[in-house]
């Protein structure tokens, strides 16, 4: 392609991009290198129905001159990001001074709500994703090998999960788990405890929010592989069966790696979705057994005074941590790049 | 959300009351848009003032859950989105802070000298609210189930606690105990009740400084982890909305519940009539030998923007203000809630929130900070409750995630 129709080519999407993608992560990386202006409080009395009390408020007048002087705020540099809410640096270093072991530290550190949630979105990330390419991949083999009439309904119903609204089909597996509901009670039944309940156990609330990322995201795992497996080479399957392979060796030998650029491609997207979990922990009022890096940033700006510095530092955190953890990927993506322009 | 072009419902109304609305209002220009939390007797005021719509005057009103996450953002532009929040005296507080609203004196002054002066919500002097309804958390029990253990109705919450133990140990319920518990605002919510009820305070006097950490702090956790043994499980994941439900499924017979939510769970709607017949509201409970009631007393009112024009202004004062009119109550709004203006007669259902204001309950405290301190609270409760630390443990990290947030925003230093 020539330069220039390349250049016109990609020019509405690189717009796009600087636009509504980078120029946002900008501000919030400015925004989260500042915090509030110092505030000039003063004491009032406030009055009401209730009668009459001491109160302190913001002195507006003040507070306006220092906004516009700096309309940022105090530059604050990466304090917010080594902050307890953050990094918490300090707390970090005095749990280590004071554990005796390895666990200690750690149940310190689950303490603090960077690395909670962090732990959470880890294990979210590092279970689901495997679970979704293997499960998906399942469906896509087991759909392939039906007979052609019932594939169109089948491919449909698989898709499901993926149609219904996040927040909808979250919400109605929380009814579903509740300990009077239908998979709540059978659990119950199955397990001959009458007290069980999933809601009120961490760990099975984190197996819950697991499974419900799987059963969601699987769908999107079998669509990429289906379309994958009706490129596989007719020949060279035909040619492994006359070998004597079966349908187990057909499958390790022709259709895997035939699919892997594929899997590279759903692992990279469902790791970067997955790190980012959010509406299930939302849905199944789950926060208090598990939170992620999206839902510290959603509680950020959700109560009644918005601290936007904070959110906006976990945020810029979620983008390094999406970037690491798709590093070895994109590294071997750019090896084989420059192998093949050699 | 619900949101409404306010034309069809004024035309309503007009023929409902069968006279001009246009000359109870007096006004033929202006903005009007509210946004504001969403139960019964918020849109009663709503409709009240979407009754002065018509002619060149606009009366939109966006009523939801989720208000406080919108109406900030919704007012800071110029010309403001919002002529007018509705409010609480905890989220007035954020729209104080970032100055969106405007002081209504000289609007009183000019249009609203029949406002009774205790309605007016005064910061500094200067009027920024007008209040219509209080609200607060009070007892609500089942009559019959009391009866049958032959307890009177509970004054005190170790009253309460020793009436659950008889429902249990009688096998009447199971967790007999209700109340939103929910990790984030509404836990918070109940750990404000019950430290004040201690005799607590939040902060070192004159000081943006927090200090929980202390012996109130601990007799508040003791006593949220025993009312949660006679509680579902499940309780962290109960919000208001769910623990209404569990009562009118029938399988609480003792709960803290505002006065506001009470109504639903009286009428015939929802339940079985043994649990509705018997559905009774009592007085706000003490704690720890304390006089002051374990529970906040609330007001609701309406701001006006400060970002809008004056004409803007006038109109959205005036639509408001027929919006708290003695004219909307009638039969069925009178029971929504406890009515600030005058004909208000309590019906039974509000019995609750009026001997808490008899009662001397403490008002939510309305400080610049203490949305910090209610967002801490509510992220680092659960632990305690569900038994994975200590309770000096959670009050150092409330302290502590306080202190954070407050440094960010400028409060501490």
């Amino acid at each position: 392609m020539k330069h220039k129709t390349f250049f016109w080519f990609v020019f509405p999407s690189a717009v796009a991009m600087l636009l509504f993608i980078a120029l946002p992560i900008v501000s919030v990386i400015i925004q989260s290198v500042h915090v509030a202006h110092e505030q000039v409080v003063v004491t009032v009395e406030n009055c009401g129905p209730f009668g009459c009390t001491e109160a302190t408020m913001i002195d507006q007048e003040a507070t306006e001159e220092l906004r516009r002087e700096k309309p940022l705020g105090q530059f604050a540099g990466l304090e917010t990001y080594f902050d307890r809410g953050h990094l918490a640096t300090t707390e970090v270093a005095a749990a280590w001074r004071v554990s005796e072991s390895w666990g200690e530290f750690g149940g310190y550190l689950m303490n603090l709500p960077f690395y909670k949630a962090m732990g959470f979105t880890l294990a979210y990330t590092f279970i689901v994703t495997p679970l979704t390419i293997i499960l998906g991949f399942m469906i896509a083999v087991a759909v392939n090998s039906v007979t052609r009439r019932v594939r169109g309904p089948l491919i449909f119903f698989s898709l499901l999960p993926m149609i219904v609204t996040p927040l909808v089909g979250s919400l109605i597996l929380y009814w579903m788990i509740d300990a009077r509901g239908i998979i709540g009670t059978a659990l119950q039944m199955l397990v001959g405890d009458p007290t069980l309940s999933v809601k009120a156990s961490t760990p099975l609330t984190w197996i819950m929010l697991m499974v419900y990322g799987v059963w969601h995201s699987a769908p999107f795992a079998f669509i990429v592989y289906y379309a994958g497996l009706q490129t596989v080479n007719q020949d060279t399957l035909e040619s492994a069966m006359i070998d004597g392979a079966n349908r187990w060796e057909r499958i390790r030998y022709v259709v895997l790696p035939h699919l892997m650029p594929l899997t590279t491609f759903i692992a990279l997207i469902q790791l970067m979705d997955n790190f980012r979990v959010f509406e299930p922990i939302v849905s199944f009022s789950a926060s208090a057994h598990a939170t992620s890096l999206s839902w510290a940033i959603y509680n950020d700006l959700g109560g009644e005074t918005r601290q936007l510095s904070s959110a906006a530092a976990t945020s810029v955190l979620t983008i390094i941590g999406v970037a690491i953890l798709l590093s070895p990927v994109l590294v071997r993506t750019w090896r084989d790049f420059n192998r093949k322009a050699a | 959300m619900k949101m409404w072009k306010s034309a069809t419902l004024a035309t309503a109304l007009a023929v409902l009351n069968g006279t001009s609305v246009m000359a109870a209002c007096g006004l033929d220009a202006g903005r009007v848009s509210i946004v504001g939390n969403e139960f019964p007797a918020i849109q009663t005021v709503a409709a009240g003032a979407a009754a002065c719509a018509g002619g060149g005057v606009e009366v939109e009103a966006n009523l939801t859950a989720d208000h406080q996450k919108i109406n900030v953002a919704g007012m800071q532009g110029n010309p403001a989105e919002y002529t007018s929040a509705i409010i609480a005296n905890s989220s007035i507080v954020a729209l104080i802070n970032e100055d969106v609203i405007r002081p209504l004196d000289d609007l009183i002054a000019e249009h609203g000298q029949d406002i009774p002066r205790n309605q007016l919500i005064t910061v500094d002097g200067k009027v920024m609210a007008v209040a219509f309804m209080a609200n607060a958390q009070h007892l609500v029990y089942r009559k019959d189930v009391l009866e049958q253990i032959g307890v009177e109705p509970p004054r005190t919450y170790e009253e309460l606690l020793a009436a659950a133990e008889m429902i249990r140990e009688q096998g009447i319920m199971e967790n007999p105990v209700g109340g939103p518990y929910q990790a984030g605002w509404n836990l918070a919510q109940e750990f404000t009740n019950m430290y004040l009820g201690h005799g607590g305070q939040f902060y070192e006097p004159g000081t943006a400084q927090v200090s929980i950490n202390n012996e109130q702090g601990i007799a508040t956790l003791n006593m949220l982890k025993a009312l949660t043994e006679y509680m579902n499980p499940d309780f962290l994941t109960h919000d208001s909305n769910a623990t209404s439900a569990e009562w009118e499924a029938g399988n609480v017979a003792l709960m803290n519940m505002w006065g506001s939510r009470t109504g639903v769970l009286m009428d015939d709607e929802g339940s079985a009539e043994v649990v509705y017949s018997n559905t009774m509201v009592g007085a706000p409970m003490t704690v720890g030998g304390g006089l002051t009631p374990a529970s906040t007393l609330w007001w609701d009112g309406w701001t006006v923007a400060k970002n809008i024009s004056d004409e803007d202004a006038v109109a959205t004062f005036i639509a408001l203000k027929n919006g708290i009119s003695p004219q909307i109550l009638n039969d069925e709004t009178m029971g929504q809630a406890v009515w600030m203006i005058e004909g208000y007669e309590p019906a039974p259902v509000n019995e609750g929130v009026v001997s808490a204001i008899q009662m001397g309950t403490t008002p939510y405290p309305m400080l610049p900070y203490h949305g910090l301190l209610h967002t801490a609270l509510g992220d680092n409760l659960a632990d305690f409750l569900q038994g994975k630390e200590s309770a000096e443990q959670a009050l150092m990290d409330i302290e502590a995630a306080y202190t954070a947030a407050a440094r960010e925003k400028g409060f501490l230093q």
